[in-house]
């Protein structure tokens, strides 16, 4: 709709749309995703199986959609965003079913080359469809209460559905990544205000309740909050991940003990240290140095999925494009603050490090809706000169 | 629809505004993030650097050992035994199947056992112990850790093991542990470790699992050195952990082991309960099998017989098996009359052999008739016309709610599996289940232990109990816990008058002993004690016309299956009663000729506090006595002493 007051022919077409993308962010990902290689091979005694192998091949996959989505124009993905999300909720359900009659806890659908996890897929078809929303949505009536409730129940509906699963990691990134968008959107801040202060009550009323008789949550669950307060009061139970975690990390000083040198991930201190634990050995062999850089390459990748966002000036394109920014920082934020017993553990995964096909595949395609976004930009005149006819 | 440019600038300066605002947010979360990595690696790197070396050191989990289970005696029925196990770690192997075939040389190797491995090797990661060979001999054991250099990836392990001592005759109470299974875990919210060791066995039926809180103990821990490559070099020390706590049964482990041999080959059950104290004395189903097979892994072939056996050994009549009562329902019928004042010790009812009621004959056992029938004869030979009438003047609701008093109908709480509640009909339930309005020919069938009256053996002994005594007893299986003894079973009296329980008690005393009683051929005098009791037969199905065109009148000329359920319920002394024992025999035919006997040959045993003599059986009836209680195979009974495994 908005796209119709520039002239689109200015766009690129063809192959020169390759040209056009945002090729700083491309860059990015792969040596991001290179690094993740490294580790996979060092968390595997140095040895292409069983994952590096695999995961190469997955992010070959994920590239070549990610190509595929930046070809098509960024006008085409708005109008399919209801129906993707319609989708994503239906599989989400499917699952629920296919789940409980298989006798436990499912959280895929096997696709036969692949398990997709639809949970996964909801985050970028909620940026998706919020973006969508809000492109609809006159800015003038963003703030208005009514229209605050729809997006609200847009979010929530997904993330009861993965509470459900139980996937406490993902419903609580699809529930800041939401948030996030409906920021970005517009909407008055005391809303936020609101929830943040009614957060910090819920917490806080959870906490002083133990022991009383109005205890808000079982004693098995207090428990697990005492162990991330105090992971050393409980170093052989649930506490065991976090302190062979920190020990991994700190271990690895300034410059790492170097490539596959690393103790505790060679000698199986650290649990799930291919996929959500991943970030310990990578810090465990390339040290602070290696951290940091990793760290840097995610804030590069997030800095330019805002600079696509601000170059369009295309409501829904620029909110798809912050909205991936800020889904890919939760991913990464909230799996290092777990991995440095910042935040409880939840299993979130390391984006394009850790192993696993569904998250990958949904990044690489949410990256290419921002290098759509980035191709079919309208341009003003005088832009773009090196693809003028 | 087109917007505005003015709209459209508004928007994208909204936009930038709130993405620098989150941009800034994301830096401050980045920067926070970077502030940790710092103080972790840069700070603390020598620290921790120092733990990772440590960290050669690793802490793994001992299983404590179980508690014991004993009975009231101290016989052992629940122990620990050493087992001996090799397993392997693929990825200290490198070629399993080399390993195996070399290990195939020096000991036996169960080829089921092998198959499992090699699915669990498939299914977990390679650095994780997979279990090749279980319960070796030392002589094995010591075989394998000779030719340890030869064999990369195994280890020879020593681990406890639950056994069964008495095989058979726990298996429906104490039942028996298993490995953790992932249901195990899901449902699980105490968040033990233990719980992930490999090899880690939990209740998963009867005492073994109501009572696992106590039984389990908590974990130990030993620090063992591994070496660069992850292998054990040695164990530096380690910290056992606390024991399960013991628990002491109130079974008692010979009338029990004697109650299962007479049972036999049956399809029965039966439970003795301590009056005064509500004690369950023996609790029996038969068939039954021996729980160790399943503590082993039971093979699929055994598993099959059991499962295709059509006397279900797997189930546990004791609770679970649900009867008409029959007959033995009579007296709560007659105490529900009493306490209503419908009826007075001495006022007759005419028996013709049958009743009309609403338009429907309902009959006597005896086709005959008992002719004229007061309070007394009618219990004594069980006549059914009487209680018809009782049935109509009485109504369900004041049945029913005298079956309660007795413990029929309700759910007690035993640390057995699925302890069942039975049926006790009433309209309330009728209307509910059925959706159908209760009608009298259901208080009829009610009135004598048919139509939908449900009990299971242990509420059959329940309510004897209750009404021999007049105490509110209900049954108690555990004794007591590390010596902590539980609660009493007996809940003051039952509201009942005396004298209804007396002329209930002097029928029953006179079903057995009264030559004209149903049960005149099974009484006893052990040096002067007598018992009461009353038989009951419950119809599983009614002799079709068909069936009788064919010639077939007798429950004996039918199959097995479709044959009569034989009850009995008594209690001794009959004028002091201690013992209340029940006895169901599936199919068996009339109560009076393949329950009570059954169930003299218990009490007498649990009176005696052994084998009965001959001398308490009447004169004519020793011989064979002698031959029957001869033929048992029973096993000894000795406390644990010294034998205790606690390892």
């Amino acid at each position: 709709m908005s796209y119709l007051e520039y002239n689109v022919a200015r766009t690129p077409s063809g192959l020169r749309k390759v040209l056009a993308m945002n090729w700083a962010l491309t860059i990015t990902v792969a040596a991001v995703a290179a690094l993740g290689l490294l580790v996979l091979y060092s968390v595997a005694g140095g040895s292409m199986r069983p994952w590096a192998e695999a995961q190469m091949q997955r992010f070959a996959l994920g590239l070549a959609a990610m190509f595929a989505v930046a070809m098509i124009p960024i006008w085409f993905w708005r109008n399919v965003s209801a129906l993707f999300y319609a989708l994503g909720l239906i599989l989400l359900v499917l699952v629920e079913v296919i789940g409980s009659s298989g006798g436990g806890a499912q959280r895929w659908i096997d696709l036969g080359f692949m398990r997709l996890q639809p949970s996964e897929l909801m985050k970028v078809t909620l940026v998706m469809m919020l973006a969508a929303y809000y492109d609809w949505l006159p800015p003038s009536k963003v703030s208005r209460p009514q229209w605050v409730l729809v997006p609200v129940l847009l979010i929530l509906l997904p993330v009861a559905l993965v509470v459900q699963q139980p996937d406490l990691g993902t419903s609580l990134l699809l529930l800041m990544g939401g948030g996030a968008v409906m920021f970005i959107a517009g909407v008055h801040w005391a809303y936020f205000a609101t929830v943040v202060a009614a957060g910090v009550g819920l917490v806080t009323a959870v906490l002083k309740s133990k022991g009383t008789d109005w205890q808000i949550l079982q004693d098995y669950q207090y428990r697990r909050i005492d162990t991330f307060l105090n992971p050393e009061n409980d170093p052989l139970g649930a506490g065991y991940h976090i302190t062979q975690s920190k020990i991994a990390l700190g271990s690895g000083g300034l410059t790492g003990r170097g490539f596959m040198q690393g103790t505790q991930a060679r000698l199986n201190f650290l649990p799930e240290k291919h996929t959500d634990f991943i970030f310990t050995t990578l810090a465990e062999d390339f040290g602070f140095a290696g951290s940091l850089s990793l760290l840097a390459l995610y804030v590069l990748i997030v800095a330019f999925c805002v600079w696509t966002a601000l170059k369009t000036k295309d409501r829904f394109a620029s909110i798809v494009s912050l909205g991936v920014g800020v889904t890919f920082f939760l991913f990464f934020a909230v799996n290092m603050a777990m991995v440095m017993g910042l935040a409880p553990v939840v299993g979130v995964p390391l984006p394009l490090v850790s192993y696993g096909g569904s998250a990958l595949l949904v990044l690489m395609v949410a990256f290419g809706l921002v290098q759509s976004a980035h191709v079919h930009r309208p341009r003003l005149p005088g832009e773009g000169q090196l693809l003028r006819r | 629809m087109k917007r505005n440019p003015q709209e459209a600038l508004l928007s994208a300066r909204g936009i930038s505004r709130r993405a620098a605002v989150l941009g800034g947010l994301q830096l401050g979360v980045a920067g926070l993030l970077t502030a940790r990595l710092a103080k972790l690696q840069l700070d603390g790197g020598q620290e921790f650097r120092l733990l990772a070396e440590e960290n050669r050191i690793n802490v793994r989990l001992i299983a404590p050992a179980r508690g014991l289970i004993v009975d009231r005696n101290g016989v052992e029925i629940a122990g620990n035994e050493q087992i001996y196990r090799v397993s392997v770690i693929p990825d200290d192997a490198g070629d399993v199947e080399a390993v195996i075939a070399q290990l195939r040389g020096l000991i036996r190797l169960d080829e089921d056992r092998l198959a499992k491995a090699r699915r669990e090797m498939a299914r977990s990661p390679s650095f994780v112990a997979v279990t090749l060979a279980e319960r070796l001999t030392w002589e094995e054991l010591s075989a394998v850790a000779l030719n340890a250099p030869a064999l990369p990836g195994i280890t020879p392990e020593v681990g406890l093991s639950r056994v069964y001592p008495r095989h058979d005759d726990f298996a429906h109470v104490v039942g028996y542990v298993g490995r953790v299974s992932d249901r195990d875990l899901e449902r699980d919210t105490t968040d033990d470790p233990l719980l992930r060791v490999p090899q880690f066995q939990i209740g998963k039926t009867g005492t073994e699992q109501a009572m696992e809180a106590s039984l389990r103990g908590r974990a130990g821990s030993k620090r063992i050195e591994v070496n660069a490559a992850g292998r054990i070099m040695r164990e530096l020390d380690r910290e056992p952990g606390i024991s399960g706590r013991d628990v002491v049964m109130s079974i008692d482990a010979g009338l029990q082991n004697f109650t299962q041999a007479r049972l036999g080959s049956e399809s029965a059950s039966a439970v003795v309960i301590d009056c005064r104290n509500g004690d369950v004395m023996a609790a029996v189903s038969a068939p039954s099998f021996d729980p160790n097979l399943f503590v082993q892994g039971i093979s699929q072939p055994d598993y099959d017989v059991l499962r295709e056996n059509d006397h279900r050994p797997l189930h546990n009549k004791i609770v679970q098996g649900l009867y008409p009562p029959g007959s033995t329902f009579k007296m709560v019928t007659l105490l529900a009359a009493l306490a209503a004042g419908e009826i007075t010790p001495n006022e007759t009812v005419w028996c013709g052999g049958s009743t009309r009621v609403s338009g429907r004959r309902f009959h006597c056992w005896k086709r005959g008739g008992h002719g004229h029938v007061a309070l007394n004869e009618s219990l004594r030979e069980s006549c059914d016309v009487y209680y018809y009438e009782l049935a109509q003047r009485t109504g369900i609701e004041r049945m029913a709610a005298m079956a309660r008093k007795l413990g029929l109908g309700i759910r007690h709480d035993l640390e057995m599996t699925s302890v069942s509640e039975g049926l006790i009909p009433d309209r309330a339930w009728k209307r509910k289940r059925r959706s159908e309005e209760w009608v009298v020919g259901d208080s009829l069938n009610a009135s004598i232990g048919q139509g939908f009256v449900l009990a299971s053996p242990l509420q059959l002994a329940v309510m004897t109990a209750r009404l021999s005594s007049g105490l509110n007893v209900s049954p108690r299986l555990v004794r007591s816990i590390d010596g902590a003894a539980q609660p009493s079973g007996v809940q003051g009296t039952l509201d009942i008058p005396r004298s209804h329980l007396d002329l209930v008690r002097r029928a029953m005393y006179d079903v057995v002993n009264s030559p004209r009683g149903t049960a005149g051929r099974s009484k006893f005098d052990l040096s002067g004690v007598k018992w009461s009791g009353k038989t009951g037969t419950s119809q599983v199905r009614n002799i079709t016309a068909a069936e009788r065109a064919r010639g077939v009148f007798r429950n004996e000329d039918l199959p097995w299956d479709r044959r009569d359920h034989a009850l009995f319920v008594g209690y001794a002394p009959h004028d002091d009663p201690r013992y209340a024992v029940s006895v169901v025999v599936e199919h068996g035919g009339g109560g009076s000729k393949a329950a009570a006997p059954v169930a003299r040959d218990i009490m007498l045993y649990a009176l005696h506090g052994g084998v009965p003599p001959l001398e308490a059986y009447p004169s004519g009836q020793r011989g064979e006595a002698e031959e029957r209680l001869g033929a048992l195979r029973l096993a000894p009974v000795a406390p644990a002493g010294g034998g205790r495994t606690r390892a």
